[in-house]
């Protein structure tokens, strides 16, 4: 029974932390994808740079959350995820659409945001030093421990309170995005301009207005994950391309262009990363006596060590592309 | 008799266009290289040569890549650290404790199952030749796959933990580096044949995914195994193929291998430009600039595509295993993506991509700029924290030169978005015949 | 003054002409309809109105106002709709949801003009929550001019709307194109059925290589030997 608890605290809480937390990124991705057709680098560092907001933020008004019973950090999210939006928008503004203009191949942009993730992670480290710090500045991380009611069940079900912020902001998202994406008419135009953009600008729609909302959506939703992230850990300014390479890996698992194959994709990297470094022999210990020797023995049956986590994503992605390029769920953006 | 014309026309127009621009350009160059040797001092400034020349071969790497075929390389450091590695393990000295034990028996014979499972795999992925369903066959070779892979990693660990914990790290073959530089290449090449199988038939941006993931995979593989490279704890020194600093003096050592380099660069600058001129380089190009009509005309693309991804991350695995054996040190946390692999973007977009001169051009240029930035940068720096704490009485943090240098990542962005928007083709663009 | 006039058009794509002077000149109740062999210039003098396409010399006049290089969007306001010949539609989204995009300009219309759409296309009303990539190929046409109708132009561009759809769906949509015009909306399309679209046509152009070859009345021109010769097919 402890072995169960074992197994949901660290693979079912546990996947579902980084499988929310990529499930938001790689909409974003998609999301940028889909409309301007190009896989945007520097999304993992505008996830950090959503972060640093809410560290700064959190930093300059520490006892703003107690007011209202939360953690300062969430509190301050909505004006990081408002300045992050400004700064992919200004991005957007200053360094692709110039190039957009120029009928650049995709490729071109590809560099071009690769040269801004440089850009924002110089930035961010000068600004912040390239130590971790905790997004709790003044407030304390609850955990809470949930006794389960069975006989032999020693160990609790652990799971702390940033954790339960993640699962309600996720869903918060996802439920928004959903509604923003089949109800509203920007929206709709956002679709509509993800599958035929020629034709989207020839109804009248304004195609820079909709680059624009793309940018707002995606920035607003990489400062969510990246505030998400650093809550469940900390901040720390230089995990951009190991964030970036799951959060692909899930966009296009999901097919890109799609935001709801992207949510199901991050969910499927997420679980996938927190089985292969599971420790498989936790669950064998109480069969251990009719076990073959080789495998009651061995201590340690993860497929990967954590040192390799980022193998994971990397073999998801490759096992996709040779498998099915466009995505489970077919992928506009081929 | 038309082609003859044809060719003809092309040499006279080369000609009157070659020299002004190219010769500008490298005579600054010369002045700069003369600049830093008066400033720095002779020694300093050999070296930092040398290393300029080592990124010149990368840089030719990446820009038959990205100039020749437009495929865009986002993992050079990947590559560059492969190189590195396989510098190290061919020329460090026999471990004789490693090989006097019955050690490399027990790693052999977990090589061996390693060798066997990957045949049992791929045999029972054929199974479906003997009548077996397909999906049961899936079934059978994942479900295979993944006990094989535990069992036979498991022994492996075992054997690999019980090396570095009796003798450290397998050492090396002792044998003279160059062959360490061409089995570096051949590493590069095979990984690079890979990641080319995998996506070069799809879209360009998943090239660049693919290859900035495995690039982190490999600098995490060479960093966490500890047994074959010492891991964190580094391996040097590494000799050197030519005298080293101890018998010459380190002036006439650094100079000798700058020749060493510089021969090197010439050989792959005179391969590349013949086949930039054969026919093979033609269909190349021709391919880049319209792959539908190359298509239409019967050309393999996909083939021609991953020759030319080959070929280009093996001079990455050459230029990474010669520049590793000059730094004599092995650490596979100093493979950093921004010296590694955004520093050989910059030289090549810059210089100009699908032109060997420029390319060698920019490499030798950026990486002057990039040395030279780093005093400069903790210059302005102090400068900027004098005048605040003269001023407004601002206390610094006490981290200031880590910072400071964090500030050329923003430069070195800042210069790939502003090349890219309003110098496309760099500096000195390729000079692209139209037969028409 | 004539709802659309262009005179004198040159354009083409990347410096290289393919219009070299082309004249077209509709009234608002008319049905104009361009005909000519392959290459002629048809779907370019049609985008070059349509604003996705540079217009190095000449003019375009929308109710005498200069609209030539004016982006698309642009030309939507000012009452003017496009149907491509092909991705004319959005094949994600459902056909209520293509409909509504014909009406991003006037949201305040949107169910006002839905009401009248389903109305002229009825098949549609019963498929509105299907993506319109599932529909046949005919529906989709429907679709599409729906969408284009959605804005309710005063001219209506339609490039080769019959373009593989069997002989049945080619009669419906020039029936559809007569209804559309008889509610007042100019007409200017591109069609390969010469015949068919000459015989609704108030005015015809045949063009060859980017030139007005014979400008006159449909039935003017269904009727000269000459034209029949070379351009209808005997």
């Amino acid at each position: 029974m402890n072995e169960l608890v074992f197994f949901i605290n660290n693979v079912v809480i546990a996947g579902s932390v980084s499988g929310s937390i990529y499930a938001i990124g790689a909409v974003g991705v998609t999301l940028v994808f889909s409309i301007m057709r190009f896989a945007h680098f520097a999304h993992a560092d505008m996830m950090t740079f959503g972060a640093f907001m809410v560290l700064l933020l959190t930093t300059l008004f520490p006892t703003a959350g107690s007011a209202v019973g939360l953690p300062t950090a969430v509190v301050m999210l909505p004006l990081a995820m408002a300045l992050t939006a400004a700064l992919a928008v200004g991005i957007d503004r200053s360094f692709y659409k110039p190039l957009r203009a120029h009928g650049v191949k995709p490729i071109v942009m590809v560099i071009g945001s690769l040269g801004v993730t440089l850009m924002l992670q110089g930035l961010i480290r000068l600004f912040a030093g390239t130590s971790g710090q905790s997004l709790y500045v003044d407030d304390r991380k609850e955990i809470f421990r949930l006794a389960l009611p069975f006989e032999g069940a020693r160990a609790p079900i652990v799971i702390t309170e940033p954790q339960i912020i993640l699962f309600v902001l996720t869903i918060a998202a996802v439920v928004g995005l959903h509604v923003f994406l089949t109800r509203s008419r920007l929206g709709k135009a956002m679709r509509a301009m993800s599958d035929n953009p020629d034709l989207a600008q020839a109804s009248g729609i304004n195609t820079n207005l909709i680059v624009a909302v793309t940018w707002v959506i995606a920035g607003g939703l990489a400062a969510i994950a990246g505030t998400l992230l650093s809550l469940d850990v900390t901040f720390k300014p230089d995990l951009s391309f190991f964030i970036l390479l799951p959060i692909f890996a899930a966009a296009i698992v999901g097919g890109v262009g799609h935001p709801f194959g992207a949510i199901a994709g991050g969910f499927m990297v997420g679980f996938a990363e927190t089985l292969a470094v599971f420790n498989w022999s936790v669950l064998l210990r109480p069969f251990g006596d009719s076990l073959p020797e080789w495998l009651a023995q061995s201590g340690n049956l993860a497929f990967v060590g954590t040192e390799y986590k980022i193998v994971v994503p990397f073999f998801i992605l490759v096992a996709i592309l040779v498998w099915r390029p466009t995505g489970i769920f077919k992928g506009k953006v081929i | 008799m038309s082609t003859q014309r044809e060719q003809r026309s092309d040499l006279v127009a080369t000609r009157s266009r070659l020299p002004k621009r190219e010769l500008t350009l490298f005579v600054a160059l010369l002045v700069a290289v003369l600049g830093v040797y008066a400033a720095m001092g002779t020694a300093y400034s050999t070296r930092m040569l040398v290393e300029a020349a080592c990124y010149a071969i990368l840089a030719l790497g990446l820009t038959i890549q990205w100039g020749y075929a437009g495929q865009f390389n986002a993992g050079v450091m990947g590559f560059v650290a492969l190189g590195g590695f396989s510098a190290m393990f061919f020329s460090v000295p026999v471990n004789e404790a490693f090989w006097s034990s019955e050690l490399p028996g027990e790693l052999g014979l977990g090589l061996l199952y390693l060798a066997l499972a990957i045949l049992a795999v791929f045999a029972t992925s054929r199974l479906d030749r003997l009548g077996v369903p397909r999906k049961l066959r899936t079934l059978i070779t994942i479900a295979l796959a993944v006990v094989l892979y535990l069992v036979v990693m498991s022994e492996l660990r075992v054997v690999t933990e019980e090396i570095h914990s009796r003798v450290d790290f397998i050492g090396g073959l002792g044998l003279p580096a160059w062959t360490g530089w061409i089995v570096g290449g051949a590493l590069a090449g095979g990984i690079g044949y890979f990641i080319g199988k995998v996506c070069l038939g799809l879209r360009s941006d998943y090239l660049a995914i693919a290859t900035l993931g495995i690039a982190e995979i490999i600098k995490a593989f060479l960093k966490n195994s500890e047994w074959l490279t010492r891991g964190t704890a580094t391996v040097s020194p590494l000799p050197w193929p030519t005298p080293g600093p101890a018998e010459v003096g380190f002036t006439l050592a650094r100079a000798l291998y700058l020749s060493l380099t510089a021969v090197l660069i010439a050989a792959i600058f005179f391969l590349l430009h013949r086949a930039y001129h054969a026919p093979w380089g033609r269909m190349i190009r021709a391919i880049r600039d319209n792959e539908t009509s190359a298509a239409a005309m019967g050309k393999d693309i996909n083939r021609r595509r991953l020759e030319i991804f080959v070929l280009g991350c093996i001079l990455m695995g050459i230029g990474g295993g010669v520049l590793g054996s000059f730094n004599s040190l092995f650490d596979p946390q100093g493979y950093l993506p921004l010296n590694h692999t955004f520093l050989v973007l910059v030289m090549v977009i810059l210089g100009g991509p699908g032109n060997n001169l420029g390319t060698i051009f920019g490499a030798v240029a950026v990486y002057i700029i990039w040395i030279m930035s780093e005093p400069l940068a903790l210059f302005l720096m102090h400068s900027a924290v004098d005048i605040g704490q003269a001023m407004f009485g601002w206390d610094a943090p006490g981290n200031l030169d880590s910072r400071a240098l964090q500030a050329r990542v923003f430069v070195i962005g800042l210069l790939i978005t502003l090349v890219l928007r309003f110098a496309p083709k760099g500096l000195l663009p390729e000079k692209v015949k139209h037969h028409d | 003054m004539p709802l659309l006039d262009a005179r004198d058009v040159h354009g083409g794509y990347g410096g290289m002409n393919i219009l070299n002077g082309v004249n077209m000149a509709i009234e608002a109740d008319e049905i104009g309809v361009i005909v000519g062999p392959n290459g002629a210039g048809k779907s370019t003098m049609l985008k070059a109105i349509f604003g996705l396409l540079a217009v190095n010399q000449g003019e375009i006049l929308l109710r005498g106002e200069p609209i030539h290089n004016l982006p698309a969007n642009k030309l939507v306001q000012k009452g003017m709709g496009f149907i491509p010949q092909e991705k004319n539609i959005f094949p994600s989204l459902t056909v209520k949801e293509n409909l509504e995009m014909g009406a991003f300009l006037k949201p305040h219309n949107t169910r006002r003009m839905l009401k009248r759409i389903y109305e002229f296309f009825p098949p549609l009303y019963d498929k509105r929550h299907q993506p319109s990539g599932e529909l046949s190929g005919g529906q989709r046409q429907m679709v599409a001019m729906g969408r284009a109708l959605m804005a309710e132009p005063d001219l209506l561009l339609l490039d080769e709307p019959t373009a593989g759809l069997s002989p049945l769906y080619m009669n419906e949509i020039f029936e559809r194109v007569k209804e559309i015009n008889a509610a007042g909306v100019g007409i200017l399309m591109v069609e390969q059925n010469a015949k068919q679209a000459l015989a609704i046509a108030d005015k015809g152009f045949v063009l060859a290589a980017g030139q007005n070859r014979f400008t006159d009345t449909g039935e003017a021109l269904l009727a000269d030997p000459e034209v029949a010769k070379s351009f209808l097919g005997g």
